[in-house]
């Protein structure tokens, strides 16, 4: 029997410990390509959220009834009909921004971060894990894209959500809102990720070694260097 | 037991254990890059004379940043601190050179970070990085800063003011040539160390001469440019303009000279070299002539940066006495 996780744990790691852009490095295509602008960000990340959840809901729900060999073209039927139902609500209800994010709506169906879910997590769990396991993963997935559109708009743009908050004679930075500027800025971002998580790791071990030094058990500590 | 101890130590003093090479030309990393700044003089002094003496600050602007960047992540890093080794101050200058006159400190010194931040350091440091770290400065700034970057300042000595655009600019948009003794003289508009020729002739020839630039680079650019872009001249005089223009305009012979020849950048054989070169000049004028730029040497040369380790992969020499392997 698989050892079960804690809820909370189910919705905290998307957000942090597997972030779908920061640490699973998936999706990234509408990642690079809508983040100019913070509110660009949210509203993909929202519309990915909403996919994700209402998918992630259906699939755990009938996951039984799916026969394994035709799951994936269910799965993409499934979340297309949802991408859809977003696309045509932006459509009708935010038109600027939906021009904004232009096809990358409709691309949402084949983006891989949502579909592995369905396969790796909503098709083997029950719907109460699955759904806070979607809405961990969108969570981290929109937090990941605002902050990437945040720092391209406030350098490119001067503004934030909007509204200015760089001085005039700041000069924006027009690399930041074209294509080089996303991968400049999420190499960066990933850099500096990896970078803290290994200290923390570092620091994590360098605690339990202290600990065992502490307690005596020096034996524990040569099992811990071979792992 | 005595002796025993001494024989050790005796081999300790006599015996250097280490593998090849074991002999040293006397030209340590940071030696050659001072005598690269050193060749860098005249074209310092040309865009002085030639711009103005506020071309300084851009100069020393770009330098302090980009030696500051270098020691700043070294710190960071926990590294050896090399910041006096000149490789820093040589990507520096080698920057303000690219650079139109008149241009504003604060986007050189944003230039100077990025190119020894995200062009040298985020690689692992001197030796380590894929591309020339002066040219991905001036390319994020083209990119960053596409109008700044491209607003010419006429020369102090300009004959006629027909306009203070660059010698490329104005053949590509009005169908004007320049004449070939001011563009070698430096008499016209562009960046700062581009626009005299004989200033980058004498210290291009100078690293040749004590043997820093490998001839074979600078060398089949220039030959590949006069062919590819003679071919053209050939069909098409009217629309196209002539290979000695071509050589002179421009940065052509700044970026042959001290951006292609970058050792960390540039392939290591000799026939490779001959390739890289070739393939610089050949992008160069497919960008000068078919694309929507006036000039491309900093495109040309990054886009060949990146072919090096394939160069260098297909050119490896053979072992000697290797018999040719059979291609089956």
């Amino acid at each position: 029997m698989k050892k079960q996780v804690s809820l909370k744990r189910e919705f905290l790691k998307g957000v942090w410990d597997n972030n779908p852009v920061l640490k699973q490095l998936l999706g990234l295509c509408p990642v690079l390509a809508v983040t100019v602008s913070a509110i660009n960000g949210l509203a993909m990340g929202l519309a990915a959220t909403f996919v994700l959840f209402m998918a992630s809901l259906l699939i755990s729900t009938i996951r039984k009834t799916i026969p394994p060999q035709v799951r994936i073209a269910s799965f993409i039927v499934i979340i297309a009909t949802f991408v859809t139902i977003v696309d045509l609500v932006m459509k009708a209800k935010f038109p600027d921004l939906s021009k904004a994010l232009g096809p990358f709506i409709p691309l949402i169906v084949v983006n891989c971060m949502i579909l592995g879910r369905q396969e790796a997590f909503a098709s083997k769990n029950s719907p109460g894990r699955a759904i806070l396991d979607a809405l961990g993963m969108g969570a981290g997935f929109t937090i990941a894209l605002i902050i990437l559109g945040g720092i391209r708009e406030i350098i490119g743009s001067r503004t934030f959500f909007g509204f200015q908050v760089m001085p005039n004679q700041f000069e924006p930075w027009l690399i930041m809102i074209l294509p080089a500027g996303a991968f400049l800025t999420l190499g960066l971002i990933l850099g500096a990720v990896n970078i803290y998580t290994d200290r923390k790791k570092r620091l994590e071990h360098e605690s339990i070694i202290a600990h065992y030094k502490r307690v005596g058990r020096e034996e524990l500590i040569e099992e811990l260097e071979v792992k | 037991m005595g002796t025993l101890t001494q024989t050790e130590t005796k081999q300790k003093v006599y015996f250097d254990l280490t593998t090849s090479p074991h002999l040293h030309s006397g030209w340590s990393t940071s030696k050659v890059m001072w005598f690269v700044n050193l060749a860098l003089v005249p074209s310092i002094a040309a865009a002085l004379v030639f711009f103005g003496i506020y071309q300084i600050l851009i100069i020393l602007t770009a330098v302090i940043f980009a030696v500051g960047t270098e020691a700043l992540i070294q710190y960071i890093r926990k590294k050896e601190i090399t910041w006096f080794d000149g490789s820093a101050a040589l990507t520096g200058l080698l920057l303000a050179l690219t650079l139109p006159p008149n241009f504003s400190l604060s986007a050189t010194a944003i230039g100077s970070v990025v190119a020894i931040g995200l062009g040298k350091q985020i690689f692992g440091g001197i030796g380590y990085n894929i591309f020339n770290p002066a040219l991905v400065g001036r390319a994020f700034l083209q990119a960053a800063f596409p109008v700044q970057i491209t607003t010419w300042t006429k020369p102090n000595f300009a004959v006629d003011s027909v306009s203070s655009a660059t010698p490329l600019a104005a053949f590509k948009f009005d169908k004007l040539i320049t004449d070939t003794p001011a563009l070698a003289l430096g008499n016209v508009g562009g960046s700062l160390g581009e626009t005299s020729a004989l200033a980058v002739l004498i210290g291009g020839i100078f690293l040749i001469a004590v043997g820093i630039v490998n001839w074979r680079i600078p060398f089949s650019m220039i030959i590949g440019m006069f062919v590819f872009s003679g071919v053209f001249w050939l069909i098409n005089p009217q629309q196209y303009p002539t290979p000695v223009f071509q050589i002179f305009a421009g940065s052509f012979l700044f970026g042959a000279m001290f951006m292609a020849t970058d050792w960390v950048t540039s392939p290591i054989t000799n026939k490779g070299m001959w390739i890289f070169g070739l393939g610089i000049s050949l992008v160069l004028v497919v960008i000068r002539l078919f694309g929507g730029l006036p000039e491309g040497v900093m495109y040309s040369i990054l886009i060949m940066n990146a072919f090096v380790p394939m160069i260098n992969r297909f050119t490896k020499p053979r072992t000697f006495g290797a018999v040719k392997e059979d291609k089956k």
